[in-house]
Parts: C-alpha cells; structure tokens; sequence
C-alpha cells in the first residue's frame, strides 16, 4: 500500500510540472524552470509565476479538495454515490460565491467569496445528511441532491441574470463546468488556506469514519463521537468544496470516479482511502486541466466536460453494479 | 462566444454584421422619406447626424447605452425601439435603416410589408467610414449634408494620422478578447502610430488573445475598456496581476469603447485619445 501511496504521489508531482511547462505561449523547458526559480527572462517570468504556477497550484489543491470531501462523505454514508458535485454541494457553493460577487460583498472584502461559497457548501451538506441521513439509503440520497443541484443551479443562473453585467450571465456555464483559465495568486491566497485547513479537518476523521463501516452501533461502542464526526464531515467538506468551487468553478464526478478507482488499491477502509483520494483529486483535476489547454488551446474548454466525460460512464456503471447487487 | 442577448449585443457592435446588399434603395426617389426609423446602433447614429429635423422616428434602444452608443443625448430625444417587425412597422416608416447582420428576420418581414429597407454592412476600416456616411445622407436625402459630414470626417482623418514610428500596442478586453486584421480598431491603432498585437498574432477579426500570449508580446501600450457595473469573471481578466505587471511597465489607454464600435465621426475622437497616447511614449 506504501507504493501506492508513492506512485500517487509521484504521478501528481509529474502532471505539476506538466501543468507548468504546457501553455500557449509555447515557452521551452529550460525557460520555463530559469525564469520560474530564478527569475530570469523578461516576461517568461511573468507568465510562469503569475500565470502559470497559480493555475498548477489551483489545479493541485481543488483536486484534492474534490477528492477527498467524495472519500468523506461516502465514508460518512457509507454510500459509494456520494460526490459534492451529484448532490448539489457544488452547485450550492456556487450560488454562496456568485452572491458574493453579485452584490458587490467581494470586491468590498475579499474573503466574502470564499466564506459566501462555504456557507453554500455547509447548508447543502447538512440538508443531505438530514435527508440522506445514516438511513437514508442511496436513494433518498440521490433523490436529495438532485432537489438541492436543482435549486441551487436555478437560483445561480437567476442571480446571473439578474446582474447589470452582460458578462455575467454568459458565465452560467462557467459556474457550472469549472474551470483555471487566467486564475491568479491572489486566487491561490483566497482558497488555499480554507480548502488546507478543511482538508486537515477531513483527514483527522479516518479513525472515525473506519469504525463506521461497522455500523453506528459498534462504532459508538468503539468510542467514536458521531454527533462530532458528522460536524466534522460538514464542516470540512464546505471548507474544502466551498473554497475551490469559489475559486474554479463547480467541478463534478472527480470525488465520484477517484475514491471509486483507490478502493481497489488501498482498500475501502476511510482512513487509507482519505489521503489516497486527496492524491488521486489532485491528478486528476491536473490532468483534465491540461487537457483543456491540450484538446482546444483557444476555446477554453470548461474542465467539467472533461471530468464528466470520465465520471458519467463510470457513474452509470456503479448503478448498473447497485442494480445487481440489490436484486 | 454563445448566450446571452445583451451581453453579444455589444460584441456583435463590434463584429457587426456580415454580407448582403443595400436593399432596394428608397434612396434614388425624388421624395425624401418622411418618417424613418433605424435598427441598428451604428446607422442610429449616422441618421441622427444626417436627418432633418422630424425626419428620424426611432433608434435602437442600443443608442442610448452609454458603453456601446457615441451619442446617448441624443438618442434620447427619440423613440426606441428594439429590432422587432412589430414595433418598427406599427411606427409607420417610409424608410427603415438597418445592418446587414442585426434584425435579418425583422428585416425579411418588413421587407414583405412592403417597407422600404436600406441595409448598412459594418465597416472595417477607416476608408469605408466617409463613403458610407455618403449613402446613408443619398437614402436620407440628404445628400449635400452627407458630403459636408464626410469632408469633414476625412479631413479629421489626414490631420489625425501619426507619421510617428509604429510601436506595439494591444487591444484588450474582457474574456481575453482583442481585434486582429481587418477590424476598425486595428486600422485606428494603424492610423495613430501603433502595430496590433493582436494582428501579429495571427487573428483576422475579432478573437481571444490568451493572456500569457499576450505578456510575452510584451506591447508598449495596452488599450482595455470601461468595465460595466456588477461582477464578471469576464472582466476579471483586465485585474489581473500579470496584465497590471504589464501595465507598470507598458502605457495603459483606458478609451470609451463607444467611439471604436460604429463608422462614425466619434471615430475621430478614439484617433485623437490614441495619438495621445503615442505622443505620451517615447
């Protein structure tokens, strides 16, 4: 299991450094690392730490943001279909930031993006957990998020709409699809410290969420808090999906498909498939990342369509395995 | 680019139209038309200079958009309209002044109502502006004050035109838009000194101009436009600290986007705020 760990790790680390050397500005490889750490090169440099380095961290860190809250919440309901962005949390933490940016909260303060978008995620995964609750069943779960994807997707578009900006309701998709093109440091700032500090959050219910698996019973007889895990799961997954979808946009099926494609490997105990999901997010939304600059250089592909393109058929192949499991 | 109304609006300003004739001329009769209505933001503005007084009906509700429309005072002294049959021809024109581009299914039906219709193509470059003023003063009737407007407008033309040495400069707009070859904005940046960044990079037309292309193009001088009121990840772009590193160090134009879009006289006042701008770098 170290080596999967290891291969992960590796495996992110590569499609890092892709993420910073492929671009339109078509700078070579020697370039690109003299001006990244040593500055030199006029507007190479420019390109490589104001343009490029952010889009790879952003890409990094809202990866496993994504992958790791899909490994928590199927954990916490025990229920492999479980994923931010199927069941409106996503889409929730989206209505949270484009109202922060709507009514001008924002520009006024910037940590309003962040916080209106985690405040979105939070009241959507409370709302699931009431309604999908331990024994809520895949679906009623389902069920709910469609309800909450729907709600949250609608009064989006109608805020956007709604803006004196023209702009703004041509980037209904945007918010809907993700995507980094032309993020910033000062995204990175906005987001990074939430989408760490829930991560951390996250990666300390393991323990919990591995007594779980054996049901509430044994688990609370094990001592686990599950009053406690639950604030836990809330918490950390708006923090995380809250501040990257603030800062990228909603992005789906990343925390369907990576937790799904992990378990195999590390087993489906919470506690290993955590830090291996956060890993295999990251790759992930690198990798889709780069495909958007890959396949159309010029349209800027949304990186939802990517991700969705992998996630749906794999999301339809874990019904149809439901499907023969329950009859 | 897709979605909504109002947001392609502006750019279809920019891009404005495409083929297509002037339609069956109203324009040789002996009768001047009486009541005219415009439908498109640029011939809006070229019939409000031309007409006589009580000529012109009705503009396009585009004239009055202060970030689009050159004249929005004026435009407030007529009736708008918004493009539809119904409207236009319940307003009783003899005349309807149109683009080629804008209002096609409008156009059709009016057409078949037995109105009049003159289509306006959109003009690409400078040398167009003048003889179109001409046309649309011939449909107006109005052709002796059309002359006078373009022999006006060419002079302004020739005492504007910079012999400075051209430099780099870029259009840039939200969503990483710039105009290439073949636009009114790169002959403008043609005319006042000035190599388009966006034309060396290949684009005929309007297109995005990713932004690391556009750091690399390293341009002396970058002309963005007047974000309009509420947030846009669009706009976004025009802050961010990569194009403001750029701005340190090359010349910033901030110009009303207005007087780019039409084959107007207020074209005349983009040259005028461009050439200072040239004047300004070394």
């Amino acid at each position: 299991m170290k080596s999967v760990f290891f291969l992960l790790a590796l495996l992110v680390a590569a499609l890092f450094v892709a993420s910073l050397l492929i671009g339109p500005a078509g700078i070579g490889f020697g370039d690109s690392l003299a001006a990244l750490f040593r500055g030199e090169g006029g507007p190479v440099v420019l390109v490589m730490r104001e343009i490029r380095l952010p889009r790879a961290i952003l890409g990094l860190l809202a990866g496993a943001a994504l992958g790791l809250s899909g490994a928590a919440m199927q954990g916490y309901l025990r229920n492999p279909l479980a994923e931010p962005g199927l069941i409106g949390v996503s889409a929730s933490a989206a209505l949270g930031a484009v109202i922060a940016l709507q009514t001008g909260a924002a520009a006024a303060v910037a940590l309003a993006l962040p916080l209106s978008a985690l405040a979105g995620a939070g009241i959507a995964v409370a709302l699931i957990l009431l309604l999908a609750g331990p024994r809520g069943g895949a679906l009623a779960l389902i069920l709910a998020g469609i309800a909450i994807s729907a709600l949250a997707a609608a009064l989006m578009s109608l805020v956007l709409n709604l803006s004196p900006n023209p702009f703004a309701g041509m980037e209904i998709v945007y918010w809907m699809m993700g995507s980094l093109a032309d993020r910033s440091m000062t995204h990175v700032a906005l987001a990074a410290p939430f989408i760490l500090g829930g991560g951390l959050v996250l990666l300390s219910l393991g323990r919990g969420l591995d007594a779980l698996t054996l049901g509430e019973d044994a688990a609370q007889s094990l001592g686990v808090n599950l009053p406690r895990l639950r604030l836990g799961v809330i918490l950390g997954t708006a923090a995380t999906v809250g501040a990257a979808t603030a800062v990228a946009g909603a992005v789906g099926f990343i925390g369907l498909v990576v937790p799904h494609l992990l378990r195999r490997l590390v087993g489906a105990r919470p506690s290993a498939l955590l830090p291996a999901s956060a890993l295999g997010g990251a790759a992930m939304l690198l990798a889709a990342d780069i495909g958007t600059r890959l396949i159309a250089p010029d349209a800027d592909l949304k990186l939802g369509v990517l991700t969705a393109l992998v996630g749906a058929p794999f999301f339809l192949q874990l019904i149809w395995s439901m499907r023969r499991v329950e009859a | 680019m897709s979605g909504s109304r109002r947001g392609s609006d502006r750019l279809a300003a920019v891009l404005c139209l495409a083929l297509g004739g002037a339609g069956p001329a109203a324009a040789e009769t002996a009768q001047p038309p009486a009541r005219v209505v415009s439908m498109n933001l640029c011939t809006d503005q070229l019939a409000m200079l031309l007409a006589a007084p009580g000529q012109l009906v009705s503009v396009s509700h585009m004239a009055t958009d202060p970030l689009s429309s050159a004249m929005v005072e004026a435009a407030q002294a007529y009736r708008a309209n918004h493009g539809q049959a119904e409207e236009v021809y319940m307003m009783r024109p003899d005349l309807v002044l149109a683009g080629t581009y804008t209002s096609v299914a409008a156009v059709d039906l009016l057409r078949q109502l037995g109105v009049p219709v003159v289509q306006l193509p959109p003009v690409n470059a400078l040398s167009e502006v003048a003889p179109q003023i001409r046309e649309v003063a011939v449909a107006l009737g109005r052709a002796a004050e059309g002359e006078a407007l373009a022999a006006r407008f060419e002079a302004g033309l020739a005492a504007l035109s910079s012999d400075l040495p051209p430099v780099s400069a870029a259009l840039y707009y939200p969503n990483g838009y710039t105009a290439g070859e073949g636009t009114l904005a790169d002959d403008v940046l043609g005319h006042t000194g000035f190599r388009n960044v966006g034309a060396e990079a290949g684009l005929t037309g309007g297109g995005t101009l990713p932004l690391e292309r556009l750091v690399m193009a390293e341009p002396r001088l970058i002309v963005t436009s007047t974000p309009y009121p509420g947030a846009s990840r669009s706009e976004e772009i025009l802050a961010h600290p990569a194009l403001a590193a750029l701005r340190r160090t090359a010349g910033v134009a901030v110009t009303t986007d207005a007087d780019w879009i039409c084959g107007t006289p207020a074209l005349l006042d983009a040259m005028a705020a461009m050439g200072a701008a040239r004047e300004a770098l070394p």
